[in-house]
Parts: structure tokens; C-alpha cells; sequence
């Protein structure tokens, strides 16, 4: 037990460098998937039919292949048509490309069930369509959308496990290699699992006070 | 003030407007009254193109819209139209994350960029006058529907419309909010701001109008001095919708 104990501390040192490598993984995909998938949801609302199509091909190629073939296609695939890039800019890439669709689908959804009346009363004092968003809409369809991007989130976090398949030193790869090195199997899984869990729980606590903040006109006078 | 011309609107097929022509002046108070169904409302919302017409001409002011144009091609104009032309619903739509001063204030200060000390002044006196002095930090959900639709009244008086119209102010409040809201539009039309109420609270038509327009599958069928109107409706079909209203006693009110 004291033993297992002086490994993980031993360790300690690695497995925040890859769990560093996890919090840049995570914030970085859920930071340009939020602005890609906002465009995209954008788009799939256009009443211009291509434009809406586009956006529903891509939601639909990225919610429907594995996670895992997207980081190898653009790992392993893309330096075939010539384009070589890094292990971490590779899995921010993937990441940020495979939350967009995510994000998409969850901000298309959040803005379609505010109601019409909002809209109309926004364009009745002579808005444009983006100040209507901007001011009437989005801050309103944020409360709809907060939990389910954030659950999106916390799903990225465990999913960032996998740039472990494409050299990217997180958190997961790094518990891989001391493994290897020490036959200490269970304890530096277990580590690993432990600190991928205090990462879930912040960020969960993040996403209620942030739920707190946007419903706040439901609860004051 | 507004010329409306050759209206029309057809909606998959089925004619909802077929060739309005309406003029009104400023200062005039004009009720829209007809049986559900008649196009009232549409024509309603056609006035500040929250309908699209599918033809016919509207001019408010100085600024005119040809209808029979794609409304996106002119989204300018529109928009400098309805700045002109305020809209109060009849579900209030009031901007439910806003306070009563911040929906009153946002018109001001985000379409107008009047500064924000100025849009509060102006704000805080439309709710006075609304009377709901000591409610402006409160959450529309927090207020009863009379005094939502009192807000949304204020908020469309803050962009300093040339006209106001009303989509039955009244149909969705309880029958003891009804009476605030009716006074509120009263006390405007005392003012002689130009407003145009489609409703069904027949009394207060005839009371407030000075002219009563009613609408009947998609036409105009009849219009004229309020109370000589509903005294004397010239028009089989008129005479048939109101006597209902009449024979209910409600003429005496």
C-alpha cells in the first residue's frame, strides 16, 4: 500500500503534465467547437436551402463516424494528401471539429424553441436580425442550451483520452507510459481515473453556477 | 399618415386579404373589428410587415413598401418603417430575461443608440404613465398579464412612434386585468396619437374610435364614425355581427 502510495506521488509529477495536456485538449475543443458549432447552427437555420444543407451533412458525417477514425483520418490520413501535422494540434482539430456538430445540433435545437413571439417583438421596435440574437434570443436560448453543452463538455473530457491514440502526451498516455515502465497497472489507472474525475466534478460545478447565473430573472423580483 | 393600397394576402392557395384600401390620419383612433377569421389580424401585422402582403402598397410617413416585392430585398426600409410604426401583441411577448425598465429601454438604446441615462429617463417615465411607477426592476414574470401588456405599451411608445397598433390588446388577459389595459389605451388615444386596434371589446370601440373598420373575409365591408356605426350599421353582414353585441345589452355601456 506504501509502496503503490510513493508510485503515484512518484508519478504525480507526469500525470499533471498530461492532465495539463487534457485541460488544453478540452477547453480548446469546447472553445472553437462552440464558435464552429455556432456557426453551423447559424447555417442550418438560413432559409437559404444549400446553406442549411451543408451544415446538416457535416452534423451528420461528424455524429456519425467514431470519434477515434476522425483523429486517425486526420493524424494518420492527412499527411498522405500531404497536410503532416503535430500530435496536439491534430487532436485539438479533431476535438474541435467532432464538438461542433455536437454543439450545433444542441444551439439549433436551444434557439428553434424560443418562441416566434420573441422574434416578432424584437423586429416590432425595428431590430435587425442580428441584434435580435444577439440581445433577445441567444441569451435566452443559452439557459435551454447550458446543460446540454455541458454534458457535452464533460464527455469531451473523458473523450480527450483517446489523442493517447495519436501521441498526444495527455493525461491517459502519460499513465500508459509509467505503466509500462513499472507494471504498477492498477494504481496508475486508478490515479489516472481519480484525477480524470476531479476534472468532471469542476467543470460540473462550473456548469450549475453558470446555470445559476443565466436563470437568475427566474428567481428575483 | 398611412395609405394602405390593394392589399392583398394569400396564404397556400387561400385568399386572407383580397384588396385592402385604407387611409388614416394622423391623430386618428381606428378600431378593426370582424369575426375570426376575417384577415384582421393579418392585415394588422401586414401594416408593419410582421406579415409578409403578397400585394399592394403601404406608406407610413414618408417611407412606402411595395409588397408585391420580396420583403428581404428591402430590409432597410422595413426596418425604418416598423421603427415608425410600434406593435403591441396580444401574449405581450415581452422580453422575459429584461426587466420592465430594460424592455422599455431596449428599443431606445439598441435600435436608436440613445444613450443609456436617457433611455432610462425616458423608460421610467413611460412606466409612470402606464402606472407602474415602482415596478421597473421587476421580471415580467412577476408582473400580472395587465400590467405585461402596460409594459409592452410602453415599450412600443419609447421608440416615439408615428403610429401604434394594437393586436386585441385584451383577448388574453383575465376579464379583471381587461379594464387597466383598456384605460392605458384610452388615456393614449386622449392624447391623440394615432393608433390602430383590432379587438373585440366592442364598447370600447365604439367609445374610443373615432372610426370603426369591419372586416369580413378579407374585405372591408363596412367603415365609418364609430358611434354612428354601431348605431346604424348600413351593411346586412355588419348588422349580423353586432347584433349579438347590441342584443347583449352591452350597447348601453
Amino acid at each position: 500500500m506504501e509502496e503503490a502510495f510513493q508510485l503515484a506521488l512518484d508519478s504525480a509529477p507526469f500525470l499533471l503534465k498530461g492532465a495539463y495536456y487534457t485541460v488544453i485538449l478540452s477547453l480548446g475543443g469546447m472553445f472553437f467547437g462552440l464558435l464552429l458549432g455556432f456557426g453551423l447552427a447559424l447555417m442550418r437555420l438560413s432559409r437559404f436551402k444549400l446553406v442549411s444543407w451543408i451544415a446538416r451533412i457535416y452534423v451528420s458525417f461528424f455524429r456519425g463516424t467514431p470519434l477515434l477514425v476522425q483523429l486517425f483520418v486526420i493524424y494518420y490520413g492527412l499527411p498522405q494528401l500531404g497536410v503532416e501535422l503535430d500530435p496536439l494540434p491534430a487532436a485539438l482539430i479533431g476535438f474541435s471539429l467532432n464538438m461542433a456538430a455536437y454543439a450545433c445540433e444542441i444551439l439549433r435545437a436551444a434557439i428553434s424553441s424560443i418562441e416566434r413571439g420573441q422574434w416578432e417583438a424584437a423586429a416590432s421596435i425595428g431590430m435587425t436580425r442580428a441584434q435580435t440574437l444577439r440581445r433577445a434570443i441567444l441569451p435566452q436560448a443559452a439557459r435551454t442550451a447550458l446543460p446540454p453543452l455541458g454534458n457535452s463538455f464533460i464527455s469531451l473530457v473523458k473523450d480527450t483520452a483517446l489523442a493517447a491514440t495519436i501521441q498526444v502526451p495527455e493525461l491517459f498516455r502519460q499513465a500508459q507510459l509509467i505503466t509500462a515502465r513499472t507494471f504498477e497497472i492498477f494504481t496508475m489507472y486508478l490515479a489516472a481515473a481519480l484525477i480524470y474525475w476531479v476534472l468532471a466534478s469542476v467543470l460540473s460545478h462550473l456548469q450549475n453556477v453558470l446555470e445559476e447565473r443565466v436563470n437568475r430573472h427566474d428567481r428575483e423580483s | 399618415m398611412i395609405v394602405v393600397e390593394k392589399l392583398t394576402k394569400q396564404f397556400k392557395g387561400q385568399v386572407v386579404l383580397n384588396g385592402i384600401d385604407l387611409k388614416i390620419e394622423e391623430g386618428e383612433v381606428v378600431a378593426i373589428i370582424g369575426p375570426s377569421g376575417s384577415g384582421k389580424t393579418t392585415f394588422l401585422r401586414c401594416l408593419n410587415f410582421l406579415e409578409e402582403p403578397s400585394s399592394g402598397r403601404i406608406k407610413v410617413g414618408d417611407i412606402e413598401i411595395d409588397g408585391s416585392r420580396p420583403l428581404n430585398q428591402q430590409q432597410n426600409l422595413v426596418r425604418r418603417l416598423r421603427q415608425q410604426v410600434g406593435f403591441v401583441f396580444q401574449n405581450f411577448n415581452l422580453f422575459p430575461h429584461r426587466t420592465a425598465l430594460e424592455n422599455v429601454t431596449e428599443g431606445p438604446t439598441v435600435v436608436k443608440k440613445t444613450p443609456r441615462a436617457d433611455a432610462e429617463a425616458l423608460g421610467r417615465k413611460l412606466l409612470a404613465k402606464v402606472g407602474l411607477a415602482g415596478k421597473e426592476n421587476a421580471y415580467p414574470r412577476r408582473l400580472s398579464g395587465g400590467q405585461q401588456q402596460r409594459v409592452a405599451i410602453a415599450r412600443a411608445l419609447a421608440m416615439e412612434p408615428a403610429v401604434i397598433l394594437f393586436d386585441e390588446p385584451t383577448s388574453a388577459l383575465d376579464p379583471e386585468l381587461v379594464g387597466e389595459v383598456l384605460a392605458t389605451i384610452r388615456g393614449l388615444a386622449e392624447e391623440k396619437r394615432t393608433m390602430v386596434i383590432v379587438t373585440h371589446e366592442m364598447g370600447f370601440a365604439r367609445d374610443v374610435a373615432n372610426r370603426v373598420v369591419f372586416f369580413d373575409k378579407g374585405v372591408i365591408v363596412e367603415q365609418g364614425e364609430a358611434k354612428a356605426l354601431f348605431a346604424a350599421p348600413k351593411e346586412e353582414r355588419t348588422r349580423q355581427f353586432l347584433s349579438k353585441f347590441l342584443s347583449a345589452g352591452n350597447g348601453a355601456q
